[in-house]
């Protein structure tokens, strides 16, 4: 995977981006505060608990299931993961088939 | 004959006048034309009654291209809106081809809302078509050039397929009067196929990833909002309720996420995102109820506004970098925090996240599934929903504005273009607060409430159980520079060397028989030459005698006959 191309043409703005070394080859204490470690351990652990709680508001809201499904317990929570799951993996499979270079077309 | 209105004129003519006296207005003074025109014309839209206003005599026809309805005023406020938002956001598009086209090209798109017979709304598509090309063009690329031209193609084709149907429709009804019709004729399947070529739909989807993202930075804004908008306002004023449409709308919107995942191009992302969109209002359209139809058309509403936003992040982000592929962005929430913000709120929008715009209005079309008892249908669209953030509400912002530190600072783009980002924000958050003003004007009473707890606890388990997914599986979305073959292939790859065969066979078959054709008539010739030429048996002159004996044998025979 590159990282940079090797000529980029200038932006319409009228001049190149300005670069610095990126945050990742910096010492900890230097990086954005959103980016460090520790943060990203943080966000990871406040979702699981906002995602779990989010589940357990089912055992006091009762919408109007339409189906029987969408009335099972946590139904959007899991049903929303799945079929993610299965959109993702189906679009991977799907991709080993139809997926070229960029440069396809131009040749 | 309705209500008198001051200026009966279609508002879609001031549109096209200003962006063709474009090139003559001085520099100076173009910032003022640019937004001003566009303000006049959304007035000009609204004080336009319900109700037919002008009247054309055309070939034993009356062309009624001034006609508005409950629907025109939805999609005509929002067309006008897109154009004066996005021309404030490109006021520093040096190419003035570009922004005329634009403008001609939002003018046809109100034109077509405004017209009340078939021959109307056939022109003001077809105005569509050439400058939505033109606007591809003016990015003055090779690829820009070249996508609009296949671009071009497949809108002509579909031209060509909507003019047959308008005619075998006009031969079998006697009128031509833009009414709801059900594909039952001949006519009435071509005039569908026709429009739904321009919605994106099956198997021709390819044209708009393929071309939308080779305009210029600010082309693609303008591009994202007319052309399938205006299918589906077609497809809600004379299609609804057709069966077919709530399948193709399901492809659509899977087409859209399974694409949309595998793509590198963060422009090609949201165009790929757009024929999932509008695949949701497809569906809406064939669902046919009260409820999906106004989810139809506020969907659009919204739609239009939060994915010209999201265009907008994007095209600043090019604006500002030259580029446009993930694999060489991220980080660049650090430097562009406008951007990154606006971009943020887009994809929210689009993700349906209750307090935004896209939450009031696409849950009224899985509300019409529920209505009618479709589970399947209904399960698609709530699986096509966490999708959406999937792809869009969370791919976009992540790979271009988080995900790895390239090292690129650049800066918030210019003031205009930020202001532009603001506005489009502040729409898709107001509306989302505030949902009455918009259902106040769609075409059906609404007699539907967004904000119940049970619906917004849903709606975030669907939509943060869609993100837990993409985290979970992040190592499976890592980025590639690949690009993924379409439909488009067909007329890519092999059909050009098909038709290069085909051409190959044709002119050898034309030789052959132009050659044998030669032989034959010089054979002819000789053989004429030989008895009739200058030295041929019948030109030879003859000796007296050999006369004499021809001139008595005559005689003697005249003789015989007449002899009594």
């Amino acid at each position: 995977m590159s990282q940079t191309p090797a000529t980029t043409p200038l932006p319409e703005c009228g001049q190149p981006p300005p670069t610095v070394t990126p945050d990742h080859e910096r010492p900890e204490a230097e990086r954005h505060w959103l980016v460090r470690p520790t943060t990203i351990r943080r966000l990871w652990w406040g979702s699981g608990i906002g995602l779990a709680l989010l589940v357990l508001l089912d055992l006091t809201v009762h919408g109007h299931p339409h189906f029987g499904i969408d009335g099972t317990f946590g139904f959007y929570g899991w049903y929303g993961f799945i079929s993610c799951v299965a959109m993702v993996l189906f679009a991977k499979g799907l991709g080993y088939a139809l997926k070229r270079k960029d440069t396809y077309y131009d040749a | 004959m309705t209500p008198e209105v001051a200026l009966p004129l279609p508002p879609a003519l001031g549109l096209i006048a200003l962006g063709l006296l474009l090139p003559l207005i001085p520099r100076p003074a173009r910032p003022l034309w640019l937004v001003g025109g566009p303000a006049l014309v959304l007035g000009w839209v609204w004080l336009i009654p319900e109700g037919s206003h002008l009247a054309l005599p055309f070939l034993g026809h009356v062309l009624e291209p001034l006609r508005a309805t409950d629907l025109t005023r939805v999609f005509a406020t929002v067309f006008s809106l897109m154009a004066l938002v996005g021309n404030l956001f490109a006021l520093r598009q040096k190419s003035t081809w570009e922004l005329a086209a634009a403008n001609v090209y939002a003018g046809g798109a109100i034109g077509v809302t405004f017209a009340g017979d078939l021959i109307s709304l056939f022109v003001f598509w077809e105005v569509m078509a050439v400058a939505s090309a033109t606007v591809i063009w003016s990015a003055a690329r090779p690829a820009a050039y070249r996508a609009g031209l296949r671009y071009l193609q497949v809108h002509l084709l579909g031209g060509v397929i909507l003019m047959a149907g308008i005619i075998g429709h006009i031969m079998d009804t006697g009128s031509i009067a833009f009414t709801a019709m059900q594909p039952e004729t001949v006519a009435t399947w071509l005039i569908l196929i026709g429009v739904l070529i321009n919605a994106g739909a099956p198997p021709l989807t390819a044209w708009l990833p393929d071309a939308y993202p080779e305009a210029s930075f600010s082309g693609t804004v303008f591009l994202s909002a007319f052309t399938t908008k205006t299918a589906v306002y077609v497809l809600i004023a004379g299609f609804p309720g057709t069966q077919i449409l709530i399948w193709v709308g399901m492809y659509m919107v899977f087409y859209g996420i399974i694409y949309a995942l595998l793509e590198n191009d963060m422009r090609r992302i949201l165009a790929y995102s757009i024929i999932n969109q509008v695949g949701f209002m497809v569906c809406g359209v064939g669902i046919g109820t009260e409820m999906a139809l106004n989810g139809a058309a506020s969907h659009a509403f919204t739609h239009i506004i939060y994915k010209a936003l999201l265009l907008m992040s994007a095209g600043s982000v090019f604006y500002m970098t030259g580029r446009t592929k993930c694999t060489e962005l991220g980080g660049l929430f650090r430097s562009m925090p406008l951007t990154c913000t606006a971009g943020i709120i887009g994809a929210l929008a689009i993700s349906s996240f209750p307090l935004t715009s896209g939450f009031i209005s696409k849950s009224m079309i899985a509300q019409g599934a529920a209505d009618q008892h479709m589970a399947w249908v209904w399960m698609g669209l709530e699986a096509a929903s966490a999708g959406v953030f999937l792809h869009a509400g969370i791919k976009f912002p992540w790979f271009v504005f988080f995900q790895k530190d390239r090292g690129l600072r650049p800066k918030d783009p210019p003031l205009n273009m930020k202001v532009a980002m603001v506005i489009f924000s502040a729409f898709c958050l107001g509306l989302g607060l505030f949902p009455q003003p918009l259902y106040a004007i769609l075409p059906f009473p609404v007699d539907y409430v967004p904000y119940t707890t049970a619906h917004v606890v849903k709606q975030l388990q669907l939509l943060l159980f869609a993100g837990l997914a993409f985290f979970v599986l992040l190592p499976l979305m890592k980025r590639t520079e690949t690009l993924s073959l379409d439909w488009d292939w067909l007329y890519r790859r092999p059909g050009p060397w098909l038709a290069g065969r085909a051409l190959a066979l044709i002119g050898a078959l034309y030789d052959s028989l132009t050659g044998a054709g030669r032989h034959l008539l010089a054979r002819l010739f000789t053989t004429l030459e030989r008895g009739h030429g200058p030295t041929g048996t019948l030109a030879r002159t003859w000796r007296v005698g050999n006369a004499a004996v021809a001139v008595m044998v005559l005689l003697c025979l005249y003789l015989a006959i007449y002899y009594r």
